[in-house]
């Protein structure tokens, strides 16, 4: 039994403590420095769910903490910068980082370090319901005046390298203690429940009470529950796209419709697939939520605060598939599908192409997985099935056995395989609900990364178009100049000047989609790193329970097997 | 119990011990029933020479297979025979035989009259390669999309796979031949003997359509009969519970019997799917880098560790409890046949006793009528007697082998399960630590 497995291919892990590299592919910048306290740093990150080593993520901290280390380390990697907020399991601490990150802003360039002192002295860190879009716009003259202060520096870089590891250090440790006492304020904590029929019918719909608990300051109360449909959530996912993709947010999908599950419900029937198919939904638009709620600037929407609080909502009706704005949806994919294709990007940085290539594989693998634990749950619900009905038919066998004995063993194995049953239904649930939401759930989580890229792409082609926009109208002006019609030049010399600006503005939209997407995607990566670990444990732990109960059942049963004459 | 080896290290006993498709040393019967003693012990497990000399002390015959070979469409089985019987030419012999020689065996028990109050063994089933083949062909066609290292694990998987049918198919024979061989009457028949000994290939073809559509038509009168028997009522107390009893247990057995072949059936099902998942995880973590790599990597291994136990959990399962119902299912088959001869007999009886009566009336062919009753009721006697001890040995032979068998499904879920156990937490606390 302890055969090797033909799957291991012996692959060696990345060597774990190097100077350079860490644990966390993607972690980032921060981890990677800290080299003496690495070990510390898994300790914490294990134990606070790696909220605490992220206080620095904030666009300004993080950006100022990679100056200040070393320039030249900044530019020999091509990894993105420190990694945006990680938000794990426990939302009420992430949170209360969060909240730590947007308070501060990088006004003092000179002391950097006094920056992290600041925040490490934060006690009861208040939220104000600022918004790092706001910030986005300093960066880089913060950036640069901080790297140019620190040029002359450049020697004492180890130094400061440690210098901010130390403090790093300490300041993860007191923001530990700040957390655990902030303890539940700031927390969002998301659900959905009771789903109910409303209406009757072709046109009823099911309404879900979606429950709020927060004590975060930007809501009025407490505690909310309201009442939404499924084309509520979708008119959300629908305004968040809108305001956030395109700057290159990772705005996480919604669920998918379902003309035959809901047609199900709707026309009445009552069967084991139609709860099913309600609880799927439950689950996938409780997740929905809570997704959203982790991301740092999609909780801050006004719009998803609206979804959360108010009683009525204007009925999307721009999510049907038929209304005027769902055919126009169905035409814009189209189009873009067509552009997709052609363009491509003269990638000055690899590390966009790398991504795209690995999330492609990602995508393929996770399908794959996908796959087979569909299979499994089909399966084990078979499994399930056929244990019932095995149980019946033996307790059928047992009442004809003349035998006593052996008619009382029998019926007690009919009622194991009854309880035996039970058992590989409840883990058909943990497999389904576990391991293969989650996986589906990352796939179209994928296709919304894929989205990004997209709009990075476009907004290339923006820029790129704008770039030649104006090379025409230099050229038309330079043709202009010897003609010599002083109206029609000044007139080329104000366009020039319009796409000028135009092309300014194209690029820096181009570098920030660029910079908001490497945060996201480490923000992901992280993410997704926890999940699955998370994931699996919890299915193994879920396979040990059942194991653990069948030695139960089977010992109890032995004896009455025994006990045949 | 303890002594008996498990199915599972029997089954890598043989494993070593033999080539692949062929002289495969099959291990202990299933049913236990083959060296019952007299004084009705259960035999042990896998034979020793030493056994055999003790064992053919108290066991005039002594037959197994010793080996088999499985080539294209047919399995040959090399019968072993060890006997201290006078009436036998050598002491020991051996010979090969194919499927369709058991089954000539099998019919000739059925039709020989002498018989009609024994339950006769039920035959061996057909071995039935289908599948595996269907499978082992799907993996050749496949065999250029996949990877070697698959492709590698997909055959092994398929010829093990194999193996076990096989090895069930030579269990299934030699049962068939021991109980034949321990039965005071039935062990001692000519025929047997002949099938035993007689070296050359008994030149016994399969039934041509003409006799098979014999068969089929006898089938249809066969259970008009059955019919009709249910019907009457037995004036032997004795006799009428038990018919009661065996029709109605037959339908029971055999509905249990697929039940649990489903059962198990999704329990291989869940093994491959487990399988896959081992080998997209594995996937997966070619792709990933640091911990996340070491994460998938031992999950992957740990999804093909669990694998392989619930593999066994879903074969020991198969072994125990499907074929065990299976069996019986065609045991009580035969005991319903027993009962029906029997009730045919009464109604010959009746018959000749009628017909006596009218003979005696028109004053003609008295004696005649005479010796026909008195031969069937004669028959009828016989075959009662006999037939209640039968029964009789019928049920304990189905209780002993039913609490054989559901102890050692206890005992083999248990350990199954404890080691499946045994494997999740160690990964869970390896990937833990992390």
């Amino acid at each position: 039994m302890e055969d090797q497995s033909s799957w291991s291919k012996g692959i060696e892990p990345p060597p774990l403590r190097s100077a350079g590299g860490s644990e966390e592919g993607d972690v980032g910048f921060a981890d990677k420095r800290i080299t003496a306290t690495e070990r510390e740093e898994e300790d914490v990150v294990g134990g606070v769910h790696g909220g605490v080593l992220d206080c620095f993520d904030d666009d300004e901290g993080a950006d100022i903490f990679t100056s200040a280390v070393s320039p030249s380390e900044v530019k020999s990697r091509i990894s993105p910068d420190v990694p945006s907020l990680q938000l794990g399991g426990d939302s009420s601490r992430s949170n209360g980082m969060e909240a730590q990150m947007f308070d501060t802003s990088p006004d003092d360039a000179d002391d950097l370090f006094a920056e992290a002192t600041e925040e490490v002295s934060l006690e009861s860190p208040e939220m104000p319901a600022v918004r790092p879009s706001d910030k986005a716009p300093t960066i880089t003259p913060v950036s640069n005046t901080a790297k140019s202060v620190l040029n002359p520096d450049a020697t004492n870089t180890p130094a400061a390298a440690d210098q901010g590891a130390r403090k790093l250090v300490s300041f993860r440790k007191t923001s530990e203690e700040v957390e655990e006492s902030s303890g539940d304020t700031f927390d969002l904590h998301i659900s959905v429940t009771d789903p109910e029929k409303v209406g009757e019918g072709m046109s009823a719909y099911m309404a879900y009470k979606v429950n709020t608990k927060t004590t975060l300051a930007m809501f009025s109360q407490k505690n909310y529950s309201v009442k939404r449909r499924f084309s509520d959530f979708l008119g959300l996912h629908e305004k968040l796209t809108d305001k956030h993709a395109h700057v290159g947010l990772i705005v996480p999908p919604a669920p998918e419709k379902s003309v035959i599950g809901m047609t199900k419900v709707k026309v009445g029937k009552e069967d084991p697939s139609s709860v099913e198919f309600l609880e799927r939904r439950r689950s996938a638009l409780e997740r929905y939520l809570q997704r959203t709620s982790k991301h740092p600037t999609l909780m801050q929407d006004p719009d998803f605060r609206d979804f959360l609080e108010k009683d009525e909502l204007p009925r999307a009706v721009n999510t049907q598939a038929f209304s005027g704005a769902g055919i126009l949806r169905m035409v814009t994919k189209a189009a873009d599908a067509v552009n997709k294709m052609t363009i491509k990007i003269n990638e000055s940085d690899l590390w966009f192409e790398e991504k795209q290539q690995q999330f492609d594989c990602l995508d393929q693998q996770l399908r794959k997985l996908h796959i087979g634990i569909e299979s499994l749950v089909g399966h084990r619900k078979e499994l399930s099935t056929s244990s019932a009905a095995f149980a019946k038919s033996t307790a059928m066998l047992g009442s004809s056995e003349d035998n006593t004995a052996l008619a009382r063993a029998l019926s007690q194995l009919a009622e194991v395989e009854e309880r035996v049953e039970q058992l590989h239904a409840e883990q058909c649930d943990a497999d389904l609900y576990l391991f293969g939401e989650l996986i589906a759930d990352y796939i179209r989580l994928l296709s919304s990364i894929k989205a990004v890229f997209d709009q990075r792409g476009k907004c290339w082609q923006r820029w790129q178009d704008s770039q030649s926009m104006l090379l025409k109208k230099r050229e038309a002006e330079a043709k202009l100049q010897w003609v010599n019609k002083p109206d029609k030049l000044q007139q080329a010399k104000e366009e020039i000047h319009e796409w000028e600006g135009k092309v300014e503005q194209g690029e820096s939209e181009f570098e920030l989609i660029s910079k908001t997407i490497r945060k996201e995607l480490s923000r992901f990566e992280k993410n997704r790193v926890k999940d699955f670990k998370n994931i699996i444990i919890q299915y193994i732990e879920s396979l040990i329970n059942t194991q653990q109960q069948l030695i139960k059942y089977w010992e109890a049963f032995l004896p009455e097997a025994k006990a045949i004459a | 119990m303890g002594e008996e080896p498990s199915p599972v290290e029997l089954e890598a006993f043989a494993m070593q011990r033999s080539a692949p498709f062929g002289g495969a040393r099959p291990y202990e019967p299933a049913m236990m029933e083959c060296v019952d003693d007299d004084d009705g012990n259960n035999g042990n497990g896998v034979k020793t020479s030493d056994e055999d000399k003790v064992a053919a002390d108290r066991q005039p015959l002594q037959i197994d297979i010793s080996d088999a070979l499985s080539e294209k469409e047919k399995v040959k089985f090399t019968v072993h025979t060890t006997t201290t019987l006078p009436h036998f030419k050598k002491r020991e012999s051996s010979v090969v035989r194919d499927h369709e020689e058991f089954t000539w065996l099998h019919n000739v028990y059925v039709e020989n009259k002498d018989y009609a109050g024994i339950i006769i063994p039920p035959a061996p089933p057909c071995p039935d390669f289908d599948t595996s083949r269907e499978k082992l062909q799907q993996l050749g066609e496949g065999e250029a999309t996949m990877t070697k290292e698959e492709f590698a694990k997909m055959k092994q998987e398929l010829e093990a796979e194999y193996l076990a049918i096989f090895k069930k198919t030579v269990v299934a024979h030699e049962v068939f031949l021991c109980r034949l061989a321990e039965h005071p009457v039935l062990g001692m028949d000519s025929n047997l003997q002949v099938f035993l000994e007689y070296e050359q290939e008994l030149g016994v073809r399969g039934k041509n359509v003409k006799e098979r559509l014999g068969d089929f038509l006898r089938g249809f009168v066969k259970t008009a009969d059955e019919l009709l028997i249910v019907g009457v009522k037995d004036t032997d107390d004795f006799f009428e519970k038990e018919k009661n009893f065996i029709l109605e247990y037959h339908g029971r057995v055999k509905d249990s019997a697929n039940r649990a072949d489903r059962m198990t059936r999704a329990l291989k099902d869940i093994a491959e799917d487990y399988s896959y998942i081992s080998y997209a995880f594995c996937l997966l973590a070619t792709h990933e880098t640091g911990s996340l790599h070491r994460f998938f990597e031992n999950a992957s291994e740990m999804f093909e560790k669990y694998r392989k136990l619930q593999n066994r959990v879903a074969s020991d399962q198969d072994l125990k409890l499907s074929d065990l119902l299976k069996y019986y299912a065609r045991d009580t088959q035969a005991a319903k046949d027993l009962l029906y001869r029997r009730t045919r007999a009464q109604l010959d009886t009746d018959g000749a006793t009628k017909g006596l009566e009218r003979a005696r009336l028109r004053g003609r062919e008295i004696q005649v009528a005479e010796a026909l009753q008195e031969t069937t009721f004669r028959t009828f006697e016989t075959i009662s007697s006999t037939a209640r001890k039968e029964l009789a040995e019928f049920k304990q032979r189905r209780v002993a082998a039913f609490r054989k068998n559901l102890i050692e499904t206890a005992e083999l879920e248990m350990k199954h399960a404890r080691t499946s156990l045994q494997v999740l937490t160690n990964v869970l606390a390896n990937l833990k630590e992390r």
